[in-house]
């Protein structure tokens, strides 16, 4: 099945890459390096799944990175400052992270603009309000933050299965059964395939559309949860350039960025390779950090330049007898 | 005319509609009987299109009426038009190629239980589904797997369940092969044994009668004509179509002009799957005019000669020398010029004024690195306004206001800037107003005497054989006749048309 190539190559390398990390580095093989994993990059995960949507649907949004940014700051804020109890605040913020996709997905539906503006719009905009309600690292130090941080799932050997990580695994699954069993999901594909077809056939563009981003903003939202609970704190400067990593991440897992291709799955791998790429680095003690984003670039480019090859072979495998007019 | 059967499944009554003051449609009826297949014909801007975009609700329409079964309807929108029961698959495929075959077919009205897509249960029901059809597809498979002909099938597929009792097939056989569009006929037939009725819009005579019951023609926005297929011979059908009774030549030709110096010749030049290989020869001040109906291979001979597209088989001297017209830049350097049909698309580039539209070509042919100065554009832009009288004479107005007449003599001042060796026109009266006919037809044989080679596509065959000195026919992409002298007339030109290998006409 040539529509699972991307998917099972991005696997293979992961597992790959596992392996070579596990003989390099004796300690490496063990289930706390793979639960580290999924807990230091929850937060990637989550958002990478929002975003697996939107560029299967045909978009890009580039407004997710600084939507977790003001997301930590708007907690730390109304924690600390305000007093509001962090329950209420978690939901007040996914409310606001909702509305605010829904605004951009609007945006892009109903005045026609390109998704790449409009998000890179919301982007400036989220960043500059967190800079405006703070410019500092606020630490958080609500009773329920150092609670759930001791809450994990303890596997023996070391290994945690925190709460951030179980939320990202959750919302793998959850965002895997949406796009892969449901009506809505079969509508995001359509849109990738062709807005116009999809208009045509009946689907609802403009309502979908809204959804697609409202999605990606709320699990903005919960990533920016999950990263304050994992840094304790809010801080207008966080995850700057995580809407990059996500793109890395769906387009290593096989999501085509032209739109209508791709797997939650994917991503999730996807993810799972650049925090593997960091956790080699971090072993091995003498690398710069820098060499994950070279890494990740290579990467980037070997598994664009592998689609491209299967899209090739392909399409020169459809039926003969079709000429253009 | 027609046998009145039982009452219309569909009848659309003075459907009128105009775009900023041109008329697309004029009263036209249009009638369909359940378990028919009605062709539905006219040449490119006769309105078919516009006739299927005021009955579906995609465009809508000034006036008229339109009742499906005796009740009276008005789509707004294409989805509305589905609801009622009119559904349209048109030549590109409106499904998503990306998803299965099955979720095509189902897509926004999946099974679903809690939610969830019952898999198993749509595939189950495509399956079926696609069986009725005469289909054998895996229906799990994204639809892009398979052939543009399945691809149809399974539109029309979705259109019928979706509970359609009118199917508008719109040029669905233009990108087929023979043996896909014998299984598209096939459904069409099962189809209409159901009691649906399907308009089929098409270009292919030979599909007209091979499927069809009936043939609504239209021409300039007006029904020309309504008959069964058997009261139809194939010499009226196009003689209705193209609009000529069979009077001898009303317009006066110039006298024959002698063939000056050769310019161009092509021999066995073609495209394999475009256009038959042909032969052609063009000379200093001579017209040679390209006839036959829409699709036959008319705009591709051209396209072909302007090098727009490459010729895979046969050679072309220019001027004595072997050219192997491999790009439109080439054929530039040879002194070509090409006005395409499509001036909205292919021609004017709407934002810029009409001196930048007209010093274009130009200054493609010398190259970025020898700009024109201001001085020489203004220059070049007053004296072609003054030349073709093209109006308002403003040379910094954006061309996309000017009228399409006015637009045409400004793609042609385009072209006449490069004072090329050989112009190549592609419908050049095609929607202008009639004063602006005459003026280019003016212009065309003005150009002639001063020596330029033309070579000339049009519909308007009156005009053609009053301007050519050569007119070629074509048919299903050959080149089948070729008239000079007196042979070139009107009627000469449609029996050329409509003859046919097996039945000579």
């Amino acid at each position: 099945m040539i529509r699972f190539m991307p998917l099972a190559a991005t696997t293979v390398v992961f597992l790959l890459g596992f392996l070579a990390c596990a003989i390099a580095f004796p300690n490496f093989a063990s289930l706390r390096v793979v639960m580290d994993l999924l807990t230091d990059n929850a937060f990637l995960g989550i958002v990478a799944v929002g975003m697996t949507f939107v560029i299967i649907s045909g978009g890009i949004d580039l407004s997710v990175g600084a939507v977790i940014g003001f997301t930590t700051v708007f907690l730390a804020l109304a924690i600390e400052r305000a007093g509001i109890p962090p329950v209420a605040a978690f939901a007040l913020i996914l409310v606001i992270c909702a509305l605010y996709g829904a605004l951009m997905g609007a945006a892009i539906q109903y005045f026609e603009l390109p998704a790449f503006i409009v998000t890179l719009a919301g982007m400036f905009l989220a960043r500059g309000a967190s800079f405006l309600l703070s410019t500092e690292s606020i630490p958080i130090n609500a009773p329920l933050y150092a609670d759930l941080a001791d809450n994990a799932l303890r596997l023996g050997g070391g290994a945690r299965l925190t709460v951030p990580a179980m939320i990202m695994l959750a919302v793998v699954l959850g965002g895997a059964a949406l796009l892969h069993f449901t009506r809505f999901g079969a509508n995001v594909y359509a849109l990738g395939g062709s807005r116009g077809s999809a208009a045509l056939m009946g689907i609802d563009v403009g309502r979908t559309t809204v959804a697609i981003y409202t999605l990606s903003s709320v699990l903005a939202g919960v990533a920016g949860i999950v990263f304050s609970l994992y840094t304790s704190s809010g801080y207008s400067l966080s995850a700057v350039g995580v809407e990059l990593d996500a793109i890395a991440a769906a387009v290593i897992g096989g999501t085509l960025l032209s739109g209508g291709y791709g797997f939650v799955f994917g991503t999730f791998v996807g993810v799972l390779i650049q925090g593997l790429i960091q956790t080699y680095i971090t072993f091995d003690g003498t690398l710069s950090s820098w060499w994950a984003k070279i890494a990740t670039g290579l990467l980037l480019f070997a598994f664009i330049a592998f689609q491209q090859a299967t899209l090739h072979v392909a399409r020169r495998r459809r039926p003969a007898g079709v000429t253009s007019p | 005319m027609d046998q009145p059967q039982a009452s219309p499944l569909l009848t659309a009554t003075g459907f009128c509609k105009s775009f900023a003051g041109f008329v697309a449609l004029d009263h036209v009826d249009f009638t369909l009987h359940a378990g028919e297949i009605h062709a539905l014909l006219g040449e490119n801007g006769a309105g078919k299109s516009t006739l299927i975009k005021t009955m579906t609700g995609v465009v809508q329409r000034d006036a008229g009426s339109l009742t499906l079964n005796g009740e009276e309807i008005a789509p707004h929108s294409a989805k509305e038009a589905a609801k009622a029961g009119i559904a349209t698959v048109y030549q590109e495929v409106n499904l998503a190629p990306n998803l299965s075959v099955a979720q095509n077919l189902f897509l926004g009205r999946q099974p679903t239980r809690l939610g969830f897509v019952r898999e198993g249960e749509m595939r189950r029901r495509a399956r079926a589904l696609v069986a009725e059809f005469g289909l054998d597809v895996d229906v799990s498979l994204p639809l892009e797997r398979y052939s543009v002909a399945v691809q149809h099938i399974v539109a029309i597929a979705r259109a019928v369940d979706l509970s359609a009792r009118v199917l508008i097939l719109d040029e669905p056989t233009a990108s087929l092969d023979a043996h896909e569009v014998e299984v598209l006929f096939a459904v069409m037939r099962q189809l209409r044994a159901r009691g649906i009725g399907i308009v089929f819009v098409t270009h292919f005579l030979d599909q007209v009668y091979a499927v069809c019951d009936r043939i609504t023609v239209l021409r300039n926005g007006r029904l020309a004509g309504t008959a069964a297929v058997a009261d139809m011979p194939r010499m009226d059908l196009v003689t209705m179509m193209l609009g000529h009774e069979l009077s001898e030549a009303t317009h006066v030709r110039p006298p024959h002009r002698e063939g000056g110096e050769t310019l161009a010749i092509f021999s066995g030049f073609g495209k394999a799957g475009y256009v038959e290989p042909f032969d052609l020869t063009l000379q200093k001040g001579r017209v040679v005019g390209l006839a036959g109906l829409l699709g036959s291979g008319r705009t591709e001979t051209a396209r072909l000669v302007f090098g727009a597209e490459r010729a895979d088989h046969g050679s072309a001297t220019v001027a004595g020398r072997e050219a192997k017209l491999a790009s439109p830049g080439e054929a530039l350097r040879l002194g070509f010029g090409y006005c395409p049909e499509e001036r909205k698309t292919e021609g004017i580039v709407a934002e810029l004024s009409v001196r930048e539209n007209i010093v274009l070509a130009l200054q493609a042919r010398r190259g970025v690195l020898k700009p024109l100065s201001r001085r020489e554009q203004d220059a070049i832009a007053r004296r072609f306004i003054e030349l073709l009288d093209i109006r308002p004479p403003d040379p910094e107005r954006p061309i996309g206001l000017l009228s399409g007449g006015n637009q045409q003599k400004a793609l042609l001042a385009r072209w006449l800037a490069t004072e090329p060796r050989l112009l190549i026109l592609d419908e050049p009266t095609r929607g202008i107003d009639v004063g602006a006919h005459a003026e280019i037809i003016q212009l065309i044989r003005k150009l002639c005497a001063e020596g330029m080679a033309l070579l000339i596509v049009s519909s308007e065959l009156e005009e053609i054989v009053t301007y050519a000195d050569e007119v070629i026919v074509l048919r299903d992409r050959a080149h089948v006749a070729r008239l000079t002298g007196d042979a070139l007339s009107v009627s000469g030109i449609l029996g050329a048309i409509a003859a046919d290998a097996s039945q000579a006409a």
